[in-house]
């Protein structure tokens, strides 16, 4: 029923993942640099969700259900890792922990 | 849902994200994230996903996110004035950004789907949470258990990682 | 005469507990030896031995009472199977089999017998009775495989067993060295040995091959004579490095270094008539070569001559038993390589009961001067220890082919069948016999005859050896008079009985038969008793009646002395020919293609890739937003590319 064409929520959910990918280019706060994954990850879902309903396929509604598990999934792993950083070096700064280095 | 309803909408996501993304404090941060996970809930609703709304509210918005705040104030994260990456990886990271998003547009705009007349009427039952099920119990069942061995390795990885270390 | 005899071969399931009753007491003494104690690990030891004893009696007995020609046979599992190639792990025992099994195990038993009065008071005890176990097992193996490969996991495995237990008191560089000396010379024998196999399994023919030696025999006619000469004599060279003959005797006088009991059971009287038994074991296939045999029967005779004129000058008391053991075995090669197989294993026989007699005793002496091996400081010796004197005395006569006892009969047997094959050889092995008469009594009254020659520190704590020690001493000289009786000559009461218990084993070997006439025969025999006397004469004569006689000859025949006293320089020239090129040349390849081109190359390209890495590595910021930055980029080159392309 909507009058709106598939383009726009593309685009709008291009813009989003741009928008969260460049939050986790810029920040350097782990956790927020984690909340725009989290932004990005919905753009995806955005655009499943768009995509099932311009396909009349619920196979991109399923996909969104298994997105939203890994999603959390992933945060409550993350932010338990970021719990035991914090722990040891007392800080969130991603730019301190560069023990990759070498 | 016509295209005012739309461009209002997405503005306000917009600015939402945009808050995540720049907003100097954790918390306010977190709280843009949660307004615009709720914006996204209503445009699940407007493309009749129901169900998919339902979880974006309680799971995204409720679960998730309380959880950020949680951590948030467990480490009593404050404005940090070094927040910001420098001004070179700003503008780089920019810049990649921006070509991403003309890079999609262009994509979008040569596939032409952008200029179809709106999306049409659903078939009888797409809103149904019943068809959903039906979905992932059949077709994506394996994919589904797989899913639910994830959650438990999650859950003891997180317990793991998060106790203390014994000495 | 090879059809009328049955080759019958009857399948029994017990032939495995033979080798598997001492490798038991390897594994026990290996897994439990520290835990268990001296006492326990002394029971077990000899206590398997002697149960493969009794097994080995009892295959004994089973033959006997089987018609001649019969076997006894067990294959257990296939071990190699290969294209034409199907090799079993099987045993078989017949004649000659039997009469090995029971040497093995029945003076292997008393050596460790023996060992256990000899070894008390060492602190790796639980080590030597577990490789002295491993041994009887590895020789049990080898006189019961049904085939040449089988054979050869045998004949290694009692060359590594040897390496072992030479290097024993491995503390002394000496020793360890003489272990490895035995290893390397064996090595080459070895090599010769795994040619001939291979050759031979070539030169079968096509069909499967199991290499057993039934299967040998029934193809070996079908060989060309040319193949089978070489065949055999690859097998000899490997019979030369195993039973030191020559040119790859030295390693067996150095040998000594290992304790006593194991000069007795490994070099004397079981591993190094390994390659006796071989060429007995393999007869059908020498009897093709007529010039196989004769290098054989030429290389025992000039061993023979040549050992026991080292065995002359020695005066260490086990070097000269070494060198008698080296000329002895040239007996056997020489009885063997003229075709007489029975005698040259019925030598191999009583020469296992005297020299390990001999080697015991000397372990008795050594033991009873605690650790004096040079005769030089011994003497007079009969009156502290008499049952070894008296034991030693039998060994000496009998090792010395005085008549009644074993080696009287065994040694004739050989040197008659030489003289009917060449008295050029009769006559070498007559005048090796006369020096061995010569240096086994130079030996004993040196030892046990005249003045008592230790200090007074040594000749205060001289004493008889232990009951455990003695008791074996006994048995063995018992068996050193009763072992030649089973084999008379053949015009005496029932005949040489031995000959006939083993003729179906070498029955193609005896196809020109000869039977000597009676005179002819007594009067090799009275020669060789003539030149046993005669040495036992002279030994008498420079060592006891004029002592002072053996000095001057040396004086005046100083050059010859010092030849002989140097055992003629033999190892000096294989220092000088092999030992010391293959060193400058293992230096060479070390320094500079070891270390100068393969290092070279692997260094390099490590540094190579270290030099790139630290150029690299700065890519590596470690810095997380890089990283994000270039998977973003990754991400928009990935869509340009598919903008451009699809465009």
């Amino acid at each position: 029923m909507t009058a709106v064409p598939i383009g726009w929520f593309l685009i709008l959910g291009s813009l989003l993942f741009s928008i969260g990918a460049l939050g986790v280019l810029i920040r350097r706060n782990v956790i927020i640099i984690f909340m725009s994954i989290e932004l990005m990850l919905n753009a995806v879902n955005f655009v499943f969700v768009a995509f099932a309903r311009q396909l009349h396929s619920l196979d991109g509604q399923v996909m969104v259900f298994f997105v939203m598990t890994v999603a959390a999934a992933e945060a409550a792993v993350g932010l338990a890792i970021i719990i035991s950083v914090f722990r040891n070096r007392e800080t969130v700064n991603a730019d301190e922990f560069n023990l990759l280095r070498w | 849902m016509n295209t005012g309803v739309f461009v209002l909408l997405a503005t306000l996501l917009v600015v939402a994200a945009l808050g995540v993304v720049l907003a100097r404090s954790p918390i306010r941060s977190a709280l843009s994230l949660v307004v615009a996970l709720f914006f996204l809930a209503v445009f699940f609703l407007l493309l009749d996903a129901q169900l998919i709304a339902a979880l974006q509210v309680i799971v995204y918005a409720g679960a998730i996110m309380v959880l950020f705040l949680f951590v948030i104030m467990l480490l009593n994260l404050q404005e940090h004035p070094a927040e910001m990456a420098r001004a070179g990886l700003r503008f780089l990271a920019g810049t990649l950004a921006s070509l991403f998003l003309l890079a999609t547009i262009y994509f979008t705009n040569r596939s032409g789907i952008s200029n179809a007349q709106g999306m049409g009427a659903i078939p009888d039952g797409f809103d149904s949470t019943a068809q959903i099920a039906e979905r992932l119990f059949t077709q994506h069942l394996f994919a589904f258990e797989l899913t639910s061995l994830l959650l438990l390795v999650a859950i003891i990885s997180a317990v793991v990682l998060a106790k203390k270390k014994l000495a | 005469m090879h059809e009328a005899i049955t080759h019958t071969a009857v399948a029994v399931s017990y032939l495995w507990l033979i080798p598997a009753l001492p490798a038991l007491g390897v594994l026990v003494n290996l897994s439990l030896g520290a835990l268990l104690g001296k006492g326990a690990v002394g029971f077990i030891a000899p206590g398997t031995v002697a149960g493969g004893f009794g097994v080995a009696l009892y295959c004994l007995v089973q033959i006997l009472q089987l018609p001649p020609g019969s076997a006894l046979e067990q294959t257990l599992w296939p071990w190699i199977s290969a294209g034409n190639l199907q090799v079993d792990i099987a045993f078989r025992v017949d004649a000659l089999s039997a009469v090995m099994i029971c040497v093995v195990t029945g003076v292997g038993f008393l050596i460790h017998i023996y060992s256990v009065g000899y070894m008390h008071d060492d602190p790796s005890y639980a080590r030597y009775f577990i490789y002295l176990n491993l041994f009887t097992c590895a020789m049990l193996i080898l006189v019961l495989a049904d085939n040449l490969p089988l054979l050869f996991v045998g004949w290694e495995g009692v060359g590594l067993c040897s390496y072992l237990l030479i290097g024993f008191w491995f503390d002394k560089e000496a020793n360890a060295s003489a272990g490895k000396k035995a290893f390397v010379v064996n090595r080459v024998g070895d090599a010769g040995f795994l040619l001939g196999t291979f050759l031979l399994f070539w030169s079968l023919g096509v069909g499967t091959h199991s290499l057993s030696f039934q299967d040998i025999a029934a193809h070996a006619k079908s060989i060309p004579l040319d193949t089978v000469t070489l065949i055999t004599l690859l097998l000899f060279v490997g019979a030369t490095g195993k039973s030191a003959q020559l040119p790859l005797y030295v390693w067996l006088p150095d040998a000594m270094a290992g304790p006593t009991p194991v000069s007795a059971l490994i070099h004397a009287a079981t591993m190094v008539t390994a390659g006796v038994y071989m060429i007995a074991r393999l007869n059908f296939l020498f009897v093709l070569a007529p010039a196989t045999l004769t290098v054989v029967a030429t290389i025992g005779a000039l061993t023979a001559l040549f050992a026991a004129s080292i065995g002359l000058m020695q005066n260490d008391i086990k070097k000269v038993l070494a060198y008698s053991t080296v000329s002895q075995l040239g007996y056997m090669f020489l009885g063997v390589g003229v075709g007489a197989f029975s005698a040259g294993v019925f030598h191999l026989m009583t020469h296992a009961f005297f020299k390990g007699l001999l080697f015991l005793g000397s372990g008795s002496v050594i033991h009873g001067m605690h650790g004096e091996q040079d005769m030089r400081r011994m003497g007079g010796l009969r009156t502290y220890m008499p049952t070894t004197y008296r034991t030693f005395l039998i060994g000496t006569l009998a090792i010395a082919g005085v008549p009644g006892l074993a080696g009287f009969f065994s040694k004739d047997l050989i040197l008659a069948h030489a003289f009917s094959s060449s008295p050029v050889l009769w006559l070498v092995g007559l005048c090796a016999a006369g020096m061995t008469a010569f240096y086994m009594f130079r030996l004993v009254f040196m030892t046990f005859w005249g003045e008592c020659r230790a200090d007074e520190h040594t000749k205060h704590h001289i004493h008889e050896s232990p009951a455990t020690m003695t008791v074996p001493l006994v048995l063995l000289a018992v068996l050193s008079i009763v072992g030649g009786y089973v084999g008379l000559p053949e015009m005496w009461a029932w005949g040489n009985r031995f000959d006939a218990f083993l003729a179906p084993v070498f029955a193609a070997a005896q196809g020109g038969e000869h039977h000597m006439e009676m005179g002819l025969e007594y009067a090799l025999m009275a020669a060789s008793v003539g030149v046993a006397v005669g040495g036992i004469a002279l030994a008498y004569v420079l060592y006891v009646a004029r002592p002072e006689l053996p000095g001057q000859i040396a004086d005046q025949a100083a050059g010859a002395y010092d030849l002989i006293s140097n055992k003629y320089y033999v190892d000096e020239l294989y220092d000088a020919v092999l030992v010391q090129p293959a060193l400058k040349l293992s230096n060479l390849l070390w320094r500079v293609v070891d270390v100068g081109i393969v290092d070279g190359i692997v260094n390099g390209s490590a540094r190579v890739v270290g030099a790139s890495s630290s150029f690299w590595r700065r890519w590596q910021t470690g810095n997380v937003e890089h990283y994000a930055v270039s998977m973003l980029f990754g991400a928009v080159l990935i869509l340009v590319f598919f903008a451009w392309h699809s465009s």
